[in-house]
């Protein structure tokens, strides 16, 4: 689940990760408020949507009085922003976030994640901070200091020096930099967080350690046990489908194609789409129903795939291990009733109990097209469009 | 032989009253698995199906069952406690087949197997390892599609396994052992580690490996493949037309920053000598291709 960066420093403070002084505006009149209240010469007025990027696609300037402040939020408020992270159509920005301007010596890269290789959590810093960090990944992997932490022990402050020394830090910043770790560490166990991005980190003048940006996400399976963590969620930041697709617990996400696919199996969902690419056609969706998919949810997932004004066939490719391809027919047959289904359906059933289920459809009196295999079943759904 | 598992594998199933864990106990009993005990704290002392034996504690199914091999359905809360449990308790191999644990519960639980020198994990959410000519299914997947045979078969998907499997069997060709590493970002068995149990396998003769988009797993399998490997080989990547940035619902499927995508993991399989399936439709074609092709070449 991904926040925004506000809510991402409230969540850093309440760990003692420092963070400058903020407020959350939502019209141009709080913004006002807000930078008066804030008193700098200078605040930074932020667009708070939930992809990066967005300095460069102009969602975060500099104000030098209240008045500004008010004048780059009414321009930001509502806009469309356009990030490398957005995609073409871009983002609706509906909060903007007004800090306090610090005297910044240097500008690093913090992250934390999990490192697949090794199953530890582990630290990333780079003294290029404030740019993109995969071209730094990619072209001078040894600009990137790592650091992995044993689960047993937590994060020790000789992994804190090690960072901050390799940082080029010095004097007392160094022990700030240690403590600043050590607290991002408790939280980012504490919250079950996934991904924790600080872009920049940066050193005051005066040698204060400080988190200017807040890139938060946590891992969605531990969600259960934060509930406190749920408030944070901003449904106007996600896809209404993808967010409709959660509730019956389908893994779903919107593609640019014009054939629905319902799939079980992650793996089996990709290599549909890739096999309805390779015949010549292109998947409307990603949609995953799952291990133990109820007829509820198969007809859910129907009628999720058919909302897609842009589906002109359905493609349904089911390999039955966990679930019954009999219980996947009535499914199956009771959705293309209930959504009186107007495009033509392929289906491709295979596994427990596949006659049962093949039967069954054949019985139904709907018109679907059986396929016995993959490719024939990407190849006549691409046919039936034609 | 076959890998992983065998006519000696004693099975426990560790929420074997949960509604997944009884219904693949009966499957798993069905095709002739060893299930010599199930484990649900608080039911020691009853019975599943009236003849497997319910303790309360996995060291009470391996001291009075024998099992040696564990077999996880445990909702997630509570999972990575009961890959601990097992390994505690002195089982050998651990197939967890639970969906959605937390990853920091992965961590830790690997953690604590690194400790437990001789303990193999598979898992977690994975479709499990069944090897048919030992009648020994151990997982959720369909046990009539699977023939007893000579390939090896190793995979991150669930379903994709089954595909795979299927395919191979209307060719005629049976399974040695089909193993689900499953896709979580944690998990305990890497394709590294499969392939060398096949590579020193006498009863695999030709090996097909299946990956998905995101991580590096594929890449470290190519690398030893191209090191090591001296059978034939095939495989294929599942995601070839995922835009990126997306999470196709695995874990493990996506991609960012322009790692780990397909035609990256494409690349580096074919340069290790793996003779790479175009289509999904085609693996079972293109496995039979790579045994007419012989070994890969080690450079």
């Amino acid at each position: 689940m991904k926040i925004h960066e506000y809510q991402g420093k409230e969540i850093f403070r309440k760990y003692g990760v420092p963070t400058p002084k903020g407020i959350l505006a939502l019209s141009p009149n709080e913004a006002e408020a807000a930078a008066k209240e804030l008193g700098t010469p200078v605040v930074v007025v932020k667009a708070q949507i939930h992809a990066g990027g967005r300095g460069k696609g102009g969602g975060v300037k500099l104000a030098k009085s209240p008045a500004e402040a008010k004048d780059l939020a009414k321009q930001m408020l509502g806009m469309k922003l356009k990030t490398i992270q957005t995609g073409p159509e871009g983002q609706t920005v509906h909060k903007v976030y007004i800090e306090e301007g610090l005297a910044i010596g240097q500008e690093l890269y913090l992250g934390v994640t999990l490192d697949r290789a090794t199953s530890r959590i582990t630290f990333m810093a780079s003294r290029e901070g404030g740019v993109e960090i995969e071209e730094v990944a990619e072209k001078h992997p040894e600009k990137i200091l790592r650091e992995a932490v044993d689960p047993a022990v937590g994060f020790s402050d000789f992994q804190g020096r090690k960072l901050a020394f390799g940082l080029g830090l010095t004097g007392p910043t160094v022990n700030k930099f240690v403590q600043f770790c050590s607290s991002l560490y408790k939280m980012y166990v504490e919250t079950d967080a996934a991904l924790v991005e600080i872009n920049p980190l940066v050193i005051l003048k005066d040698g204060g350690v400080v988190a200017l940006d807040a890139k938060v996400n946590f891992d969605e399976n531990a969600l259960y046990r934060h509930k406190d963590l749920l408030e944070y969620r901003d449904l106007a930041e996600e896809e209404p489908r993808e967010t409709q697709a959660k509730e019956w617990d389908l893994a779903y996400i919107a593609l640019d194609g014009n054939i629905g696919c319902m799939v079980n199996g992650a793996g089996l969902a990709m290599a549909t789409m890739d096999t309805i690419k390779l015949v010549g056609g292109a998947p409307a969706n990603f949609l995953d129903v799952g291990g133990g998919a109820s007829k509820e949810k198969v007809t859910a997932a129907f009628k999720l795939i058919l909302a897609d004004p842009a589906v002109k066939a359905v493609l349904v490719n089911i390999f039955g291990g966990i679930m019954k391809c009999d219980v996947i027919a009535e499914g199956i047959i009771a959705a293309a009733k209930e959504v009186q289904l107007k495009v033509p359906l392929v289906v491709r059933l295979e596994g427990t109990n596949v006659e049962k289920g093949k039967e069954l459809l054949r019985n139904s009196g709907l018109a679907i097209t059986p396929a016995d295999n993959l490719r024939q079943a990407a190849e006549k759904a691409v046919a039936a469009i034609k | 032989m076959s890998i992983l598992v065998n006519e000696n594998t004693k099975v426990v199933c560790q929420g074997i009253t949960g509604s997944a864990g009884s219904f693949h106990s009966k499957q798993m009993l069905e095709y002739g698995t060893k299930l010599v005990a199930g484990v649900t704290p608080g039911k020691g002392g009853t019975d599943f199906e009236g003849k497997v034996p319910v303790y309360n504690t996995v060291a009470d199914a391996v001291k009075q069952a024998g099992a040696n091999t564990s077999v996880i359905f445990v909702p997630p809360p509570f999972a990575a406690d009961s890959i601990m449990e097992a390994a505690d308790a002195g089982i050998s191999l651990i197939i967890t087949i639970t969906e959605g644990i937390p990853v920091n519960d992965m961590v830790r639980a690997k953690r604590y197997l690194q400790g437990k020198p001789g303990v193999r994990l598979i898992g977690p959410n994975c479709p499990g390892v069944i090897t048919p000519g030992a009648k020994c299914k151990i997982g959720i997947m369909p046990g009539h599609i699977h023939k007893p045979g000579r390939i090896g078969v190793v995979s991150r998907s669930g379903t994709l396994t089954y595909e795979a499997v299927h395919q191979l069997t209307q060719l005629g060709l049976g399974q040695s052992t089909a193993v689900g590493i499953g896709g979580d970002p944690v998990n305990g068995t890497d394709f590294v580690d499969v392939l060398k149990l096949f590579n020193a396998d006498p009863e695999t003769d030709a090996v097909i490996m299946i990956g998905e988009i995101g991580g590096d797993a594929e890449e470290r399998g190519a690398e030893y493949v191209a090191r090591e490997f001296t059978k034939p080989i095939a495989g294929f990547i599942a995601g070839q037309s995922a835009p990126p940035g997306k999470r196709m619902g695995h874990a493990g499927a996506i991609i960012s920053g322009g790692k780990g995508t397909a035609s990256e993991k494409m690349k580096a399989m074919e340069a290790a000598g793996f003779l790479m399936a175009a289509s999904p439709a085609e693996l079972g074609t293109t496995l039979q291709e790579a045994l007419k092709r012989g070994a890969p070449k080690k450079r």
